[in-house]
């Protein structure tokens, strides 16, 4: 089975779902998930060939498929898969499954949520795959319409507002890159769109240097780059559970990926001219999403602001341009969206449909109403923490290590965070899942005897179902297993990160 | 020249005609013995046949040039003739269920006459003809928007609309009078053989301005495009459809031939590092204007149809991006997206004409839960809006990009055009603002009733048919561009 069918797959369960009588939600549900589970089937069967392949000493480009699309413009229908972006099209199909299990409880217009979740899905698979720069332009603009729809129909908080504004820095920043592509189609002269073979022909160089912060900054932006980050907290926070898992988990990568595949490999002098800049700014996003999560009040921008933080790890680990830094970076991606994805559940789905307040204030106690719920975000917390054990470690400690080799300074202010990230996640767990002592100290019915009798709790809530748990345990496991066998995705990475050009070991 | 072979070379007009008048004496036959639906029914169905004998004629047509290059017929027009026929049927259906009153007959027969202007003005190579042409389809049009007899918005709309299309007028026929006193010639190669031997004159400046603001109006780019909102808004639903798409392919192709073909030898410059006098100069500042304006007038609009106008001005702008590019992309890229747009924009006042009548307006408001009273147009509506706002995979995206791709081709060494392509890129981030607030009315908002609305088959259809199209070009622009293009090299 071919790559690309896990587009192809996605968007069939889109239509799929359009067809099915609105009425009929179970069956659209499980139509959705065995969508969602044979793309990532597909995914898999494919990575492990690819993974076997890889471990058999090659490194390389696998192509999926290459067609002439429009030949007037020299655009192909080009998808391809390696070492870069196929943990991140495995990560879109966990996320996916995991998505669709934490979406199970909604009731409302279930048939068009569904529809439109699985055409971005598939819309995601596409941009991983593409290499013709239009190709993949057309993927990535097809991801950004229903991102809106999900969110203003089905989120919460000001949800108009954040779909607008994600919709529209999104939409900006595919401006940027649009100009850009333009741009670098004419300077190459070559008449094509396909990214191998401009790659291979370099630009002039005073172009590049103002091309490459085009479409840097423009990807930057959907990869919650500081100072354009500001779409991300809010959308996150507007955005129904699946779609935040969605947006955070995949979408964040969206822009960080076209900044690795578009940006560094098609401009390597412009790289090269404004890699300090972009390395500093992503201390800066890592060190100041930190230190905003550590001041909130809402559980959900806690995990909102904890994920520009760690995009600003995927950004630190490309502008190091070195084997370890890169590959942590592309590591930190998948990292990244495991965990958000994670913890964005365990908030939106665990505790906020059930108790319809997200204030750290008001919520307290948990460990004993939602005892998975806890289980869960204390994996997921202490994952995020990069602690050894779990995939975050690996890639952010060899984040640091390439940045290290770039500057001490850079490390060295970037590793303070963890430390921050420590704290806020502390900090939540503390005020979520204990801290019943407070809360019951505050209320009337103070005295004696709470929170000593089991059972006992201020809460009465349904208990965590059983789609939950089977996503929690998948994307907890997934954590896990590639924390103690990271080779499992690490070589891969490693392999097709040196083939980069400019990259120093 | 004989007459039967003026008479076969306007095959298609002739057709046009017949059917106008067949319909006209059907209606007035029949308005003594039925109702008002009942003769929108079969006068309606008199003319989408009579349009898709048209078609059939007009697939016969054979390359010709008329009374001495006049009146031109090869495939290019054919190309475009087809497309205002097929705008046309399109429009007719839309009409068939719009509440137009009772004079059902005149309604049909006036909208082919406007559609017969159109193709006499794609064939027309002659200045004279041109404007004949022109007047015809206006009066028509003007006609047209009067059709709501009851409402005085529409009566508004009209003795504007009239108003505005007769200084306009003046202006192109003051131009093209010009144009003959300095040429000595009306056939439009032979202006530019002309033009090129004796170079530019500073009558033939003033010329060139008068025309370009006389289709300036036509067109409706700021600064002359201040009739459009109020003649799209009071106008009857489907006419509004009919103005926008099938007057505005007519002169835009006609625009195009006139600047690429009579004006070629003054050009002029609209590169940021060096801009000289020149029509391509004059067309920059249109555009950026429209662009502008349009996109920016269009956010605070409450009625969907002036939304969509002052979104047709900006698209205006957007062609004219490509229009002064200046060379055979640019005006392949003009005529696919002219192509495209109107589908689009005629599927979109299609959608607005079904519902905007049974929910009993077309305020922003009206449309409030659309996607559960009519889930099937609402989701029409979703492609045709997308598709406006340019994103893909649809037709809008692939035509704007080959638009913007044709205006940076035309200077890629310095990226002199590349300022237009940047102001038009990001007025389409600001139109996607307000489009996807018409869309959220749709699909966000929750409705005051829920009732479902019923709307007739052959309509859906037909309106489904333009999305497919829509579609089609936006997954598989090659086929059309490749002719065009071909077909623009023989230009």
């Amino acid at each position: 089975m071919r790559a690309d069918w896990s587009i192809y797959i996605s968007f069939i369960g889109a239509g799929l779902v359009m067809l099915l009588p609105r009425n009929a939600k179970n069956l659209i549900r499980w139509t959705a998930l065995l969508t969602g589970t044979a793309s990532l089937t597909v995914a898999l069967i494919g990575y492990f060939a690819y993974n076997s392949w890889i471990k058999a000493g090659n490194a390389g480009l696998w192509d999926v498929v290459n067609i002439p699309w429009i030949t007037a413009l020299g655009t192909h229908y080009h998808l391809a898969v390696d070492g870069i972006n196929y943990p991140l099209v495995v990560l879109n199909g966990f996320v996916c499954v995991t998505g669709i299990l934490f979406s199970w409880n909604i009731e409302e217009r279930v048939k068009e949520f569904f529809a439109f979740f699985l055409t971005l899905i598939g819309a995601v698979y596409g941009v991983f795959m593409a290499m013709d720069l239009f190709l993949l332009f057309v993927f990535y603009e097809l991801a950004i319409i229903p991102k809106y729809f999900i969110i203003a129909i089905w989120g919460s908080t000001r949800k108009e507002y954040g779909a607008m504004k994600l919709v529209l820095y999104s939409f900006v920043g595919s401006a940027l890159v649009f100009i850009g592509v333009l741009a670098a189609y004419f300077a190459a002269g070559l008449g094509t769109f396909d990214i191998l073979e401009l790659a291979k022909h370099p630009i002039a160089d005073h172009i590049q240097v103002w091309v490459f912060p085009l479409i840097f900054v423009g990807f930057g932006v959907l990869a919650g780059m500081w100072p354009f980050h500001t779409w991300a907290p809010t959308g996150h926070v507007a955005a129904p559970t699946a779609a935040s898992m969605l947006l955070a988990g995949v979408v964040m990568k969206l822009g960080a990926y076209g900044c690795l595949r578009a940006a560094m490999l098609l401009f390597p002098a412009g790289f090269e001219h404004w890699r300090w800049v972009i390395a500093w700014l992503a201390v800066i996003a890592i060190v100041y999403g930190a230190a905003v999560a550590l001041v909130q009040k809402d559980f959900k921008f806690i995990i909102g602001y904890s994920s520009v933080s760690h995009m600003g790890f995927v950004l630190l680990g490309l502008a190091t341009l070195n084997v370890t830094g890169m590959s942590g970076a592309v590591l930190q991606m998948f990292s990244h969206g495991v965990v958000a994805s994670l913890l964005f559940a365990v908030v939106g789905r665990m505790i906020y449909d059930r108790t319809h307040t997200r204030q750290l204030d008001e919520l307290g106690g948990l460990r004993k109403a939602l005892p998975f719920a806890f289980w869960t975000f204390l994996i997921g917390g202490t994952a995020s923490m990069g602690l050894p054990g779990f995939s975050g470690f690996v890639a952010e400690i060899q984040v640091l290590i390439g940045a290290f080799q770039m500057s001490p300074w850079l490390a060295a202010v970037a590793a303070a965070s963890i430390a921050i990230t420590a704290a806020y996640i502390l900090l939540a767990l503390h005020k979520v899942f204990f801290a019943e002592e407070e809360h019951a100290g505050t209320t009337p019915a103070h005295g004696h005897g709470h929170g000593t009798v089991a059972g006992e709790s201020r809460w009465n809530l349904p208990g965590i179902t059983c789609p939950e748990v089977v996503a929690s345990v998948i994307l907890m496991a997934l954590l896990v297993i590639v924390g103690l066998y990271p080779s499992i995705m690490l070589d891969m990475i490693k392999a097709n990160v040196a083939l980069f050009p400019g990259v120093t070991p | 020249m004989s007459y039967l072979n003026l008479f076969r070379a306007l095959g298609p007009e002739v057709m046009l005609l017949v059917t106008a008048f067949v319909a006209l004496t059907c209606d007035l036959v029949l308005q003594h013995y039925r109702d008002i639906p009942h003769r929108m029914r079969v006068t309606g169905l008199i003319t989408v046949v009579g349009l898709l004998g048209t078609i059939l004629v007009l697939t016969q047509q054979t390359e010709a040039a008329l009374l001495g290059g006049t009146l031109v017929v090869n495939t290019l027009t054919v190309v475009f003739k087809l497309v205002v026929v097929v705008l046309t049927i399109l429009t007719v259906i839309i009409s068939i269920d719009y509440p137009i009153g009772r004079h059902v007959g005149e309604y049909f027969a006036t909208l082919l006459f406007g559609a017969i202007g159109m193709l006499l003005l794609i064939s027309a190579e002659e200045l004279i003809t041109i404007f004949v042409a022109l007047e015809l389809t206006s009066l028509s049009l003007y006609i047209l928007t009067a059709f709501h007899k009851g409402a005085l918005k529409s009566q508004e709309a009209a003795v504007k609309y009239f108003m505005f299309g007769a200084i306009s007028s003046a202006f192109l026929l003051f131009g093209m009078s010009y144009l003959y006193g300095v040429t000595g010639a009306t056939n439009l190669r032979e202006i530019a053989a002309v033009i090129q031997t004796t170079g530019s004159s500073p009558l033939l400046v003033v010329a060139l301005l008068f025309i370009l603001v006389g289709f300036g109006f036509k067109v409706a780019v700021v600064p002359f495009h201040l009739w459009a909102p109020d003649a799209y808004e009071g106008a009857p639903t489907p006419v509004t459809a009919f103005i926008a798409t099938g007057s505005k392919v007519a002169s835009f192709f006609v625009l195009t031939k006139f600047v690429m073909l009579s004006f070629a030898g003054m050009q002029g410059a609209a590169f940021w590092n060096h801009l000289t006098p020149g029509w391509t100069m004059l067309l920059a500042f249109m555009a950026v204007a429209s662009m502008v304006l349009g996109n920016c007038a269009a956010i605070v609009q409450h009625n969907v149809k002036r939304l969509l106008a002052y979104s047709s001005i900006a698209h205006a702008g957007y062609i004219f991006v490509g229009l002064l590019a200046a060379s055979v992309t640019g005006a392949t890229s003009v005529f696919f997206y002219v192509i495209v747009y109107a589908l689009t924009n005629l599927g979109a006042f299609g959608v607005v004409a079904a519902l905007s009548e049974k929910v009993g307006g077309d305020e922003l408001e009206h449309f409030d839960g659309m996607a559960k009273r009519a889930p099937f147009l609402s989701l029409l509506m979703l492609i045709f809006i997308l598709s406006l706002a340019g994103v893909p995979p649809l037709g809008g995206f692939f035509g704007k990009f080959y638009l913007f791709m044709a205006a940076v081709e035309r200077d890629s060494v310095n990226f002199g055009l590349l300022w237009l392509v940047i102001i038009g890129i990001a007025m389409s981030a600001v139109s996607l603002y307000y489009y996807l607030i018409l869309l959220k009315h749709m699909y966000v908002h929750k409705a005051r009733n829920e009732e479902r609305l019923k709307t007739p088959v052959y309509l859906n259809a037909a309106l489904a048919a333009a999305a497919v199209g829509v579609v089609y070009l936006g997954l598989n622009p090659q086929p059309l561009l490749t002719l065009l293009k071909n077909l623009v090299e023989r230009l």
